[in-house]
């Protein structure tokens, strides 16, 4: 194969897209005490530009800058940066307390640690959704793929990412 | 309104339960099991909606009184949203099984994925 | 800082250690300190289980929420939540330091401790729940990492039975959310105590409870694989492997089944007649029909599996009977002591049904089958195992002293007081059935010669899973003459919270 994934009207508007969905991602995420979104939407929109760097460039080229393995080190992280926060609560008196100023109503500096959880959720979430991703769309046909192979037959070309 | 629309939503999850006993393709019912848990949400949502409300959003400027007479009930919105996460690992989950269940079965017959016997 | 400030721990620790080792995997040397690491998690857990018996916790109010907020997450650290987390934790520990011998053949074993403490500290956080809600959403990571384990092994059977169980175990979960809904949209609280005060106000008898109940019921049911709904468990529990059927027998579906069941019929919607005839229709059908297809196999996981159905429905049919007593406003000492009976079977048949998955992993990983006919004369060649193995068919098959007999012969006598002379027949019957199923366990696994060239070489199990048996043998044995201490520490302040029926969770009322 010459090129893996799709045409290169596709790839080149994604690079100049892709950035800033994952730009629009952290602003939905740490404005999530303020207006809808959130953590997990933003995490969500995050996977959103993962999902269509691996559709435009396939999987190997994406898997190449992004491995299953750093998604689940992330996740980890995300995951452990929530308990953290919840470990801070515990030093002001309960699990989960608020241990941080609250700030004034509708300022972006309000709210407490629900800024500091919505960001380890987007990172917990939109590495945790990458990785599904991957795992899915790379391993899925790879080894969908190796199979057809081994079996003599033809997979279908498109699979081939 | 009124009634009509829990009624509909009913019939969705009826349509959901049909698709898991009755189809016996894998992917009818990870579609089936998937209705299911938008009919779910859906009746969450519902619970919590109050005709004409607005969003459970305080904007600026806008006297509490007011917001707590207008806005529909957010807590079943966040029960929707974890619903939605928590459906979301499971979807994952399914299909990342029926992609090894035709690993090894070459099939998405449920009729012919049957080597545990009763 | 007391150790009630710890409560949360429970279901906290294992969670973030869960994830800890998704991180650690893929560091150099990481993977080497995971199973230790797992060890030891498990039994800060079981340490700290320990510690809050007998310590009076009020209710947690997690984030500072305060007492009669319908917001906020609230933990019921009461007697009845103390006595699961340490039949959990128990479990948990026995199984994961089986493990630590038996999952050497598998790859990823990084991935099944990250997926073992997820349930466990799931499982926790399930019996923790002071809200229905947060219940839920426990009961739904225990159940999606334990579809994942069930799959573990990747082969086609396993991914079959993980499947199956997959779809009924959503639908069942489906069922359990609408009945949450439909509780909140009339009574305006999640928080149980809350709920249960609203209820009392406005009637626990009207149509829309009667259908929260009905969809409640049908989903925790599920959980619980009580006949009708139990087709997934004989699919699911064998495929796993043996530590993993070992705590889905053992104890998920306590946890998410029959203890979300008591939970929310006694504490919530509180016991009354309709309620308590389902209960006891659903026990006295699972107890018959299990140990009736048991009798007929031949797959030793599968005959345990299939025990399993039959033993829950003991533990349901007690809890019922006293919800029958309860509901009529009956004498609270019958009430009680079905209820003792239930509870001391619950904790017991995670002793026994915990080492029989065991040691059915360590016969199947020395001889190579799970077919008793392939067996034979292992009792010689495998003498510790073979010796855990008959303490527990001993136990299960209620024969005196193992803690099995002494659990069976209370919900019997409470059956009978409690005016259901019939049930405690069927219940006795079932006990025999049960007895003559282990003896071909024992005839044709056991004893005799060996019946393929496996049972004929085989050799006794490593250290580790030999330890973990005699662990839970020892329980086996000692748990019947340890009744009376187990029951004034354990038992008795479970059973209160049930026998208190509505009011029981009134503490976080404003």
């Amino acid at each position: 194969m010459k090129h893996a994934g799709m045409t290169s009207i596709v790839q080149n508007t994604t690079r100049l897209v892709a950035g800033f969905i994952a730009v629009f991602a952290v602003y939905i995420a740490l404005t999530g005490h303020l207006s809808p979104g959130g953590g997990f939407a933003g995490g969500v929109i995050l996977a959103a530009a993962a999902a269509l760097v691996l559709l435009a460039f396939g999987g190997r080229r994406t898997q190449a800058v992004l491995s299953e393995g750093t998604c689940h080190v992330v996740d980890a992280a995300g995951a452990l940066g929530f308990v953290a926060i919840a470990l801070g609560g515990l030093g002001a008196g309960v699990f989960f307390a608020n241990f941080l100023p609250l700030g004034e109503l509708h300022r972006f500096a309000s709210g407490g640690t629900i800024a500091l959880a919505n960001l380890a959720i987007l990172v917990k979430v939109g590495a945790g959704l990458v990785g599904v991703l991957l795992a899915l769309a790379v391993y899925g046909t790879a080894r969908y793929v190796a199979a057809e192979r081994a079996r003599g037959e033809s997979p279908d070309p498109f699979l081939e990412i | 309104m009124g009634i009509t629309i829990y009624v509909l939503t009913f019939a969705l999850l009826l349509i959901g339960i049909y698709a898991v006993v009755a189809k016996k393709n894998v992917v009818k019912i990870i579609v089936g099991v998937l209705v299911i848990d938008y009919a779910v949400n859906l009746f969450l949502v519902l619970v919590g909606y109050r005709t004409g409300g607005g969003a459970p959003i305080l904007a600026e400027g806008q006297p509490v009184t007011e917001f707590a007479r207008t806005a529909v009930d957010p807590l079943p919105q966040a029960m929707v949203l974890t619903s939605i996460v928590i459906g979301l690992g499971i979807t994952a989950l399914m299909v990342a099984m029926a992609i090894r269940l035709w690993e090894n079965y070459r099939t998405f017959d449920m009729n012919e994925i049957r080597r545990l016997r009763g | 800082m007391s150790v009630s400030h710890l409560v949360p721990f429970l279901a906290v620790l294992p969670l973030g250690m869960a994830f800890l080792f998704v991180g650690l995997a893929h560091v150099r040397g990481g993977q080497r300190v995971v199973p230790g690491l797992a060890v030891l998690t498990v039994a800060a857990n079981l340490v700290l289980a320990t510690a809050l018996i007998g310590v009076e916790v009020g209710p947690i109010f997690v984030g500072g929420w305060g007492a009669g907020k319908t917001l906020g997450i609230q933990l019921n650290c009461d007697g009845l939540a103390k006595f699961m987390a340490v039949t959990i934790n128990l479990v948990a520990l026995v199984s994961i330091v089986f493990a630590l011998a038996y999952m050497r053949r598998f790859t990823k074993v990084w991935l099944f401790h990250a997926l073992f403490l997820l349930m466990t500290g799931a499982m926790n956080g399930l019996v923790l729940a002071g809200d229905l809600f947060n219940m839920f959403v426990f009961l739904e990571i225990a159940a999606i990492a334990s579809y994942a384990l069930v799959g573990f092994g990747c082969e086609a059977e396993e991914l079959e039975a993980a499947f199956k169980y997959l779809i009924l175990g959503t639908v069942g979960s489906a069922f359990v959310l609408v009945g949450i809904g439909i509780l909140y949209a009339m009574t305006g609280h999640l928080n149980m105590g809350m709920v249960a005060a609203t209820l009392a106000k406005v009637g626990t008898t009207g149509p829309a409870v009667l259908l929260a109940a009905a969809a409640l019921l049908g989903g925790l049911a599920l959980k619980a694989a009580m006949v009708p709904f139990h087709a997934w468990l004989p699919d699911a529990h064998p495929s796993a492997p043996a530590p993993i059927s070992a705590m889905l027998s053992g104890v998920l579906i306590k946890a998410s089944g029959v203890y979300a069941l008591a939970r929310v019929v006694f504490n919530v919607l509180g016991p009354n007649a309709p309620l308590a005839t389902v209960l006891m229709a659903l026990g006295a059908l699972s107890m018959v029909i299990g140990v009736f297809l048991a009798v007929g196999q031949w797959d030793f996981k599968r005959l345990l599996a299939y025990h399993s159905v039959s033993q829950m429905g003991y533990v349901v049919l007690a809890l019922g009977a006293a919800a029958d007593v309860l509901a009529v406003g009956g004498n609270r000492t019958v009430a009680g002591l079905c209820l003792f009976g239930g509870l001391f079977h619950l904790f017991n048949h995670a002793a026994f049904k915990s080492l029989l998955f065991l040691s059915s992993g360590a016969l199947e990983q020395q001889v190579g089958t799970r077919w008793l006919k392939e067996m034979g004369g292992l009792a010689r060649r495998m003498p510790v195992t073979s010796f855990c193995c008959r303490v527990g068919a001993l136990s299960i098959a209620g024969v005196p002293p193992f803690n099995g007999f002494f659990s069976k012969l209370i919900i019997i006598v409470g059956l009978a007081m409690a005016g259901h002379p019939v049930l405690a027949a069927l219940a006795a019957l079932v006990a025999l059935m049960t007895l003559v199923s282990f003896v071909k366990v024992q005839r044709y696994a056991l004893e005799g010669e060996p019946a393929g060239d496996g049972a004929a070489t085989a050799r006794e199990a490593p250290l580790l899973m030999g330890v973990a048996m005699a662990v839970l043998a020892v329980i086996c044995i000692g748990g019947g003459l340890a009744m009376v201490p187990l029951g004034a520490h354990l038992l008795d302040p479970a059973r209160e919270v049930l026998l208190d029926g509505a009011q029981a969770l009134k503490e976080v009322l404003p």
